[in-house]
């Protein structure tokens, strides 16, 4: 994404809008939200030149809550919406939030080819078991077995591993950060904004209201650092290839690790795919000079600016 | 004896994967660089090789609106299309068949429609002729059809043996040596099939070098080996340049001069042909020169393709999808946000026969009420439907005007008729259109952003952009304050209501009435048919025929059908005597539209169902029958070789 020159010192305070917030007391969107403003704050990003994207579900509702841009999508389109305000205006920065039931349940589908595509953007999954605005069925992050608070009977029904999807699907910058850390969340969200591709953050939130499995206590002392752990995760052009299947392989396993010891960090930047907008480049090479936001529509008396002469040349008779 | 005739209609037919749409394409570029108005209606399966497909080219010396269910001319090369067609061609016409077709029991077809080989059969058996082909051939040999066999297989060895190569390398020029015998019968100057051959396989020389001698071969064998025929491809030498093209590139070409910046689709029949037209097409220039042309993306679903381009339109990008109605059944929920957020979005709809997969490939109206009312809850849209080919491009081009000077979704309603359906036309004017692009918000209110839904009188809310320098705003698919902030305030959710309400009436009433509908025929007249869509090449050819008979009729052609132009139709409906809806559904759709909105239907339902489309040689006996007072409240046009 890019960098906009910072106006005056910028603090969190300056992404906060006045509109009254109604998340619970102690939920983990609200360490969530912090990360993010402070986040932003700490890249400088134009509030005019921002745009932040909500799915459906408490998460969806983070958009109100900032001084950007926002947008309040639909279950499960969060990506689709964000991707089309990209793809037409690249030059904004774009941010894309859901529940783990938007992202991995009715929106499955998007964020698989979200993957696949690219594009310069972020996508932060609020990830937290359950469907909480619903009070509290399970999401697809809930493992078979469980069963929290609300629950009629146990879930019967296995879990997908949000981070090992985005890790097949091709997403080129994959975390994972704790909502209640927001020091190093907010760290985690700024080199995700900053990476030039598509970058999925998987954020462990704890519900009090509907998830007592997993409560703050138990996150306690199963988060381990990536980093902090030797793991290496930047991939670039120059990787060799052998070197590259090792690290993708190792953050494979790291993906595939829970219960008493839980990872957060980053487990693969990859920068040796090229992101969706030098791929368009290459087959529209006029395409990043004349972005769709910016297609030449009429002059001031209302007549096309195409030239539409060589096309008619090619259908007449 | 030179027969002088007013209009030619000429039909090829066989598998699919045999170049039938591309050979059909070449011999209609060539008849119409002779000057030849013409039209060109193709029926196809839901197949990649081997079912049965075929295109009808009516043609005339002034301009042709319908294609004709008989045919003057059948060309064919494989015996299932002699089979489906045979007794379609009229008593002066001729046919073409291949000397290995002569004698094929139906028995051995086997993409033969069942119910279609038993039809036939029993014809066969009612005339004491052998159910195959040869019983065929005599039998309508008997209705005055002349059957000219053809040796294609000869023809094809000795293209090859003058080519040097093996005759299973020339084999793929069947259908060239077909049409270029039907060609030569109709007198076509050779020269222009062969220009047309240059165009249609342009860079590929080997292929050009091919079909030119199969043509000049197929030349030599009418000289030398088949009578002459009376029937010619009509010429018109006052013919100025026009242009050839079908409905999905007549849309796209709207959408380019409309200045489009983003389109999103997911493969779906009809509708992909202008997608994929556009990704063709996505390098135009501006007249300065500059490089312009939208982004054209082919997403995961139809899901993705509404909502990215919902995205797309929220930075100013004039931006749409493409679709047929499966695909809409998914977008229904992203329509609703467009409607909420008062989002410009273009939904091109080309309808085809549902419901659920339906006929992917056949023609159906009956998305009309779905259209209108895809999505829960209430919002405003406009909806606008086309009727030939050459109102596709400016009904395109205006549906981003009508968007965003409203700020909602339109819907432009086309069906598969028109899709594949080629028409010669007259070169668009771009001078035509008047671009308009609706309020846009100028400087902040406040310092914290702009009142994305602010209250006015009109309904109509200054835009801001997503990108605007300091024009941060909020939208959102909940209910919500001015500012773009969630309420369930019950007096804002009025005013939020009727402010959306408002702006439909205000479409209602600026939209002038020329563009709400057309009369088409004898303004005065009582006889009147209303339709919409497609069936207007038909209704206008209904019409001529009518008036050749001296009755007085005229034809009504709505274009905008949401919001509805009560007010004129129900003047025209008071006028009307007898009044008769034209469509293609099983319950009359539009009838139910004007019960709801003028309080009463048509006196007469002619109706079209089976996947096809309706024909003025069909729809005028139906017409002549309700003038004489001699026909049901509901006809069904049938047609069972279609």
């Amino acid at each position: 994404m890019k960098d906009d020159p910072v106006k005056m010192e910028l603090t969190y305070k300056d992404y906060q809008s006045n509109y009254i917030n109604d998340w619970c007391a102690g939920c983990g969107d609200h360490g969530i939200l912090r990360a993010l403003e402070k986040a932003m704050a700490e890249l400088g990003l134009a509030t005019d030149q921002t745009a932040v994207f909500g799915g459906i579900g408490c998460s969806g509702k983070t958009p109100y809550y900032l001084n950007t841009c926002g947008v309040h999508t639909l279950h499960g389109r969060v990506l689709s919406f964000a991707a089309g305000a990209k793809l037409a205006n690249p030059a904004l920065n774009v941010i894309a939030i859901g529940g783990d039931g938007d992202g991995l349940s009715i929106g499955a589908g998007h964020f698989v080819n979200s993957g696949r595509r690219n594009l310069d953007m972020l996508y932060i999954m609020f990830n937290n078991g359950v469907y909480g605005l619903t009070k509290g069925q399970p999401a697809p992050t809930l493992r078979i077995g469980e069963k929290t608070r609300s629950m009629a009977r146990s879930n019967i029904q296995a879990h997908v591993n949000p981070v090992l999807l985005a890790m097949v699907s091709g997403y080129t910058w994959i975390g994972r950060g704790y909502a209640y850390d927001v020091a190093a969340l907010s760290g985690l969200i700024s080199a995700a904004i900053q990476h030039p591709g598509i970058a999925f953050l998987d954020v462990l939130q704890p519900c009090p209201k509907y998830n007592d499995i997993h409560t703050r206590d138990w996150y306690a002392d199963r988060l381990y650092t990536l980093q902090d752990d030797g793991h290496q995760a930047l991939i670039t052009p120059d990787t060799d290839a052998a070197l590259v299947q090792q690290r993708f392989n190792q953050a494979l396993i790291l993906a595939q690790q829970w219960g008493e010891r839980i990872p957060v960090g980053i487990f693969l930047q990859d920068l040796s795919r090229p992101d969706f907008q030098s791929q368009m480049a290459q087959v529209e090479p006029a395409c990043a000079d004349r972005p769709p936001c910016r297609q030449a529509v009429a002059d001031a008396s209302g007549n096309t600016l195409v030239d539409l002469g060589p096309l008619f040349g090619e259908l007449k008779i | 004896m030179n027969q002088v005739i007013r209009n030619l209609a000429w039909r090829i037919g066989g598998p699919q994967g045999s170049g039938v749409n591309r050979i059909a394409r070449l011999f209609a570029r060539a008849c119409a660089s002779q000057g030849a108005e013409l039209i060109c209606r193709r029926e196809y399966h839901s197949n990649i090789m081997g079912r049965h497909s075929y295109n009808d080219i009516l043609m005339g010396s002034l301009p042709v609106s319908s294609h004709r269910e008989s045919t003057d001319v059948l060309v064919t090369f494989d015996a299932e299309t002699l089979c489906r067609h045979a007794q379609s061609v009229t008593e002066s016409g001729f046919l073409l068949y291949s000397d290995s077709d002569a004698d094929v029991r139906l028995q051995r077809l086997s993409y033969l429609d069942e119910r279609l080989r038993d039809d036939i059969s029993a014809k066969l058996r009612l005339n004491r002729l052998p159910e195959s082909t040869q019983g065929l051939l005599q039998m309508v040999e008997q209705a005055g059809v002349t059957a000219i066999r053809v040796p294609y297989q000869s023809l094809l060895s000795l293209l090859g043996e003058e080519l040097g190569l093996p005759k299973k390398a020339v084999s793929a020029t069947l259908n060239m040596l077909a049409v270029a015998v039907s060609a030569a019968l109709l007198k076509l100057p050779q020269q222009l099939l062969l220009t047309a051959v240059n165009t249609s396989f342009a860079n590929k020389p080997d292929i050009i070098q091919m079909n030119h001698q199969a043509v000049s071969i197929a030349y030599q064998y009418v000289l030398a080996h088949l009578e002459q025929q009376d029937l010619r491809v009509p010429a018109n030498g006052a013919a100025g340049q026009r242009l050839l093209l079908n409905a999905t590139q007549s849309v796209a070409l709207g959408k380019l001069a409309a200045g489009m910046g983003f389109q999103s689709y997911y493969p779906i029949s009809p509708a992909t042909d202008e997608s994929t037209f556009l990704e063709a097409h996505a390098d135009v220039r501006l007249t300065t020169g500059e490089a312009a042309g939208p982004l054209v993306l082919q997403v995961e679903d139809e899901l993705a393709a509404i909502n990215m381009a919902n995205g797309a339109a929220l930075t100013g990008a004039r931006s749409a999808t493409a679709t047929s109605g499966p695909g809409l059944s998914l977008m229904a929920e992203g329509l609703g946000w467009a409607g909420m957020n008062e989002v410009p979005l273009v939904v091109t709809l080309y309808q085809r026969g549902g419901p659920s997969t339906g006929m992917p490939t056949r023609t159906d109206q009956a998305d009309l009420l779905f259209a209108l009312h895809a999505g829960h809850g209430e919002f405003p849209r406009i909806m606008l439907a086309s009727g030939d080919v050459a109102s596709c491009f400016y009904d395109a081009a205006q549906a981003f005007d009508y968007a965003e000077r409203y700020q909602m979704p339109v819907i432009h309603m086309l069906d598969k008729a028109l899709t594949s359906t080629l028409q010669t036309v007259p070169v668009f004017q771009t001078s035509r259109l008047a671009i308009e692009r609706g309020e846009l918000a100028a400087a902040p209110q406040h310092d914290r952003g702009i009142d994305r839904f602010a209250l006015t009188a009109s309904g109509l809310s200054p835009r801001p952009l997503l990108g605007q320098v300091d024009g941060q705003h909020w939208l959102t698919g909940v209910e919500h304050s001015e500012q773009g902030q969630v309420t369930e305030d019950p007096v804002l959710r009025e005013s939020m209501m009727e402010k959306r309400a408002k702006k439909l009436a205000l479409a209602a009433a600026e939209i002038p009435l020329s563009e709400k509908l057309e009369i088409l025929g004898d303004e005065d007249a009582a006889l009147t048919v209303f339709t919409w869509g497609s069936n207007k090449g038909a209704v206008v050819d209904a019409m001529h025929r009518l008036s050749d008979k001296g009755i007085r009729a005229r034809a009504v052609q709505l274009r905008l059908l949401w919001p509805f132009p009560t007010e004129a139709v129900l003047g025209l409906l008071d006028s009307s005597k007898p009044s008769v809806l034209v469509e293609c559904t099983c319950s009359g759709q539009l009838n139910t539209l004007f019960r709801q909105q003028a309080g009463r239907g048509c006196d007469h339902q002619v109706l079209k169902y089976n996947g096809r489309p309706i024909s003025g040689e069909a729809l005028f006996p139906v017409l002549q029958a309700i003038h004489a007072g001699e026909a049901e409240s509901r006809i069904v046009l049938r047609n069972a070789c279609e």
